[in-house]
């Protein structure tokens, strides 16, 4: 019965991360991030030293991995099992779809978004990366900066990803070689500026020996930067909501109507950017109606502020007509209203979207009917080269669409914001979801300066 | 092994007034989960077991809806072979919160000859069909469910909105693309939608959860003196459900069950851990995860998981 022990007092004392730290960590902060790479670039091996690391592997995974490693006739665990969690995935071992994974360290807790880097990268690595704050580029030591690299790099400026590592991995392989690191970053860190990727940090890693991913090197003293965990571990994760101007996007309305609430009438949402405060003059879009807010529900508590990604209640001085789908904004700053929308799309639906196409838009709570007015363009990862009216955008296709909804939309642009610049098309018919859309222009301002200070034509530059 | 340092709080999180803890952050996403199907479903329904993740859930739910009452009803599929302080726990919240439970119950379809005992006596696999039964009789078009994507590898490739055809099954091929926080509930007539709010927590996310928020739980969660006997590596709890048999006997243990479900197959770990601070720090340290130590219904195949979800088990 030597199995049944195992919850009991076993504290591994070679384990770095003391149980005691965990009683008290509910303030540790989340950082969500994704990786990208493709099949040989060691993305398995860096998760699983991450998570193992991490002590997140634990002891009968660990057993079941060697049990069926063993199974197959293989020597050592494959720790790819660890990851691949369905029958196919194990039978064709190749990795299917994005899945989510989580580990922690005293200081921080990790969302992983594990996409896979086979074929159907594009829909793969825009949806781990449309949640993340951080973006694990990994490329080969021996091979460089190749399509695929560059493939990422603009997939990551194109969702506006924060901060992107670039892992340099298999300096085993390159006798731990300075000069071969040194120009892999320079060609990586300028491409990836070029884009607008506002951070970039370059680490030299072997993922299987385990060179600066956990612990530091030995063998590269030249490097004085982090190890890619002590990098995801003080990364910074909050911005100043206050930078920005609020937005709240209506849920739900909340009517107890009970003898206790009798005329509670409160708005149920998340807030989706900048900071709400008691007394703010607000208007409620698509209406109009403007009005003061009187108070806000944190969840149980009433606080005087409350900002992004809080879930709280509002309610408001006036009784005015709001429901799901509108808009509650700051009064100065609220955003324009607009039935015409220009936006980059990842198409991410098998069957085609195609110009004239009648489909349902979903921008925050709100969805509304849109028309696919025209594709003006296509776009090639691997070189930037935009291709002029395609007619149709494929799966796995980025292209440059407008579009005519129904009814106005409150819509900001994806460089403003994450959060109301992004919507989904959905076929009406069956409800699948065609393309992930991003309102505006495709790369940051950075791009676009850039090109012209290169004296690029404005058709050609990056303004996309 | 790791070389991470006991600093509990990075500091420039720390300097942050907009920070939020992580269990903010969890907690904040799970409510906006909560109301996206309150919005966009007519019919949507909690599965509630008793068990810890279900109470958080149902937690959750009130917090999001506040002062209001929860727009949802509550289902429990009655393996039959419940653990009575948890039934007992289940009818206590119902009431207190004057909510609408829905059982369905395994034993009848077995009574009925709708369903077969198997040889090991285990229900919890048989639980599929009831459940599919009661969200076709009770028309539901959203079913919450307590799943997290950190027990079982099949459920990590779980979506937070995940679309069930019209018998129920899971297509983990094809599923649909999960972008920004923007939930696709679309269906269509007899399919339905499950969604599971706790997709980003951990076993323990939800202990601290449950101890910053002060959540009463069934008392078998902590430890406490228990009859059980030994079977496949795990000690079981007796009862008419059919232990022990001959040759396995009873012996009185200081234990505590890290997860709670059908009596035949849910094992208890031995422990000391009778406080909710002593329960965190027992899985902080623990080198098992809660699945491998207590469910003997996932060591049944590499794929068991998998192959039950694709049937129709949430």
């Amino acid at each position: 019965m030597s199995t049944n022990t195992g919850t009991g007092a076993s504290t591994d004392a070679g384990t770095g991360a003391d149980a005691a730290d965990f009683v008290e960590a509910g303030a540790a902060s989340l950082l969500r991030f994704a990786t990208a790479g493709s099949v040989d670039d060691g993305k398995s091996t860096l998760v699983g030293r991450l998570l193992h690391d991490s002590k997140s592997v634990l002891a009968d995974q660990l057993e079941a991995v060697e049990r069926a490693s063993l199974g197959r006739g293989q020597e050592t665990p494959d720790l790819a099992l660890l990851t691949d969690g369905l029958r196919a995935e194990r039978e064709q071992g190749i990795t299917i779809d994005v899945a989510y994974r989580y580990f922690a360290t005293p200081r921080r807790r990790f969302i992983l978004a594990d996409t896979p880097g086979h074929v159907q990268y594009t829909r793969n690595m825009v949806t781990g990366a449309s949640t993340a704050e951080l973006a694990v580029v990994l490329v080969d030591a021996r091979n460089g900066v190749v399509e695929q690299t560059r493939r990422h790099a603009a997939v990551a400026a194109l969702l506006r990803v924060p901060h992107v590592v670039l892992a340099v991995n298999k300096m085993d392989l390159v006798d731990y070689a300075e000069p071969v690191f040194a120009a892999i970053a320079e060609e990586f860190t300028t491409y990836a500026a070029s884009l607008g990727v506002p951070e970039i940090t370059a680490i030299p890693i072997s993922a299987l020996a385990g060179d600066n991913v956990v612990s530091p090197s030995a063998t590269m003293d030249w490097y004085g930067g982090p190890t890619v965990l002590e990098h995801l571990e003080t990364v910074p994760v909050v911005a100043d909501p206050s930078d920005d101007p609020a937005r709240f996007p209506v849920q739900y309305v909340i009517r107890p109507q009970t003898a206790e609430h009798p005329d509670y009438r409160g708005y149920a949402g998340q807030i989706a950017s900048g900071v709400l405060r008691v007394g703010d003059a607000v208007t409620a879009l698509p209406s109009g109606n403007t009005s003061t807010i009187e108070a806000i529900d944190a969840l149980g508590q009433a606080v005087d502020a409350a900002w992004a990604p809080q879930s709280v209640t509002v309610r408001l001085t006036d009784d005015i007509d709001i429901s799901r789908g509108d808009l509650i904004a700051p009064t100065a700053t609220a955003p324009d209203l607009s039935q015409d929308i220009e936006a980059t799309v990842c198409h991410v639906a098998d069957r085609p979207l195609t110009i004239g196409q009648r489909v349902l838009l979903k921008h925050t709570t709100r969805t509304v009917k849109a028309l696919v007015k025209d594709i003006p363009s296509r776009l090639t990862l691997d070189d930037l080269s935009q291709h002029p009216a395609p007619g149709e955008l494929a799966a796995n296709d980025i292209g440059r669409v407008t579009l005519r909804t129904a009814e106005p939309l409150a819509l900001d642009a994806y460089a403003d914001s994450r959060r109301t610049g992004s919507f989904l098309l959905i076929d009406p018919a069956d409800g699948t979801t065609l393309t992930a859309g991003m309102a505006g222009n495709a790369f940051a301002e950075a791009a676009a300066e850039a090109a012209v200070a290169d004296g690029a034509d404005d058709d050609e530059g990056w303004d996309f | 092994m790791t070389t991470v340092t006991a600093v509990t709080e990075n500091a420039e999180d720390a300097d942050n007034p907009y920070a939020l803890s992580h269990l903010d952050a969890l907690e904040s996403e799970a409510v906006h989960i909560f109301r996206e199907v309150a919005g966009e479903f007519e019919r949507p329904v909690i599965l509630f077991s008793g068990g810890k993740d279900s109470i958080v859930m149902l937690h959750l739910a009130l917090k999001a809806f506040a002062p209001a009452a929860v727009p949802f009803s509550l289902l429990h599929v009655d393996t039959g072979h419940n653990f009575p302080e948890v039934l007992d726990y289940r009818d206590r919240t119902v009431e207190r919160h004057g909510l609408r439970l829905h059982v369905a119950s395994v034993q009848d379809f077995i009574d009925r000859g709708e369903l077969r005992e198997r040889p090991d006596g285990t229900r919890n696999p048989l639980q599929t069909v009831p459940l599919l039964d009661a969200i076709d009789k009770g028309r539901f078009d959203a079913v919450f469910g307590g799943g997290r994507r950190d027990e079982e590898k099949a459920r990590a490739k779980e979506r937070v909105f995940s679309l069930r055809d019209e018998f129920g099954g899971w297509d983990p091929r094809r599923q649909r693309p999960e972008l920004w926080q923007l939930y696709n509930g679309k269906h269509s007539p007899g399919e339905h939608v499950r969604v599971f709010p706790l997709s980003n927590w951990t076993e323990l996310d939800v202990w601290q959860y449950i101890a910053r928020e002060k959540i009463e739980l069934p008392a078998i969660y902590y430890a406490h003196e228990r009859e059980v006997f030994a079977r496949s590596g795990m000690w079981l709890s007796p009862g008419e459900w059919g232990g022990p048999k001959d040759g396995e006997s009873l012996e009185r243990r200081q234990v505590r069950y890290r997860t709670v479900g059908d009596m035949s197959c849910t094992g208890a770990v031995d422990s000391d851990a009778d406080t909710i601070e002593a329960v965190i720090a027992e899985i902080a340290a623990s080198r098992l995860t809660e699945r491998g130590a207590t469910r003997a219904d996932d060591k049944m195949s590499e794929a068991a998981m998998e192959d039950r979800k694709r049937e129709g088990y949430f």
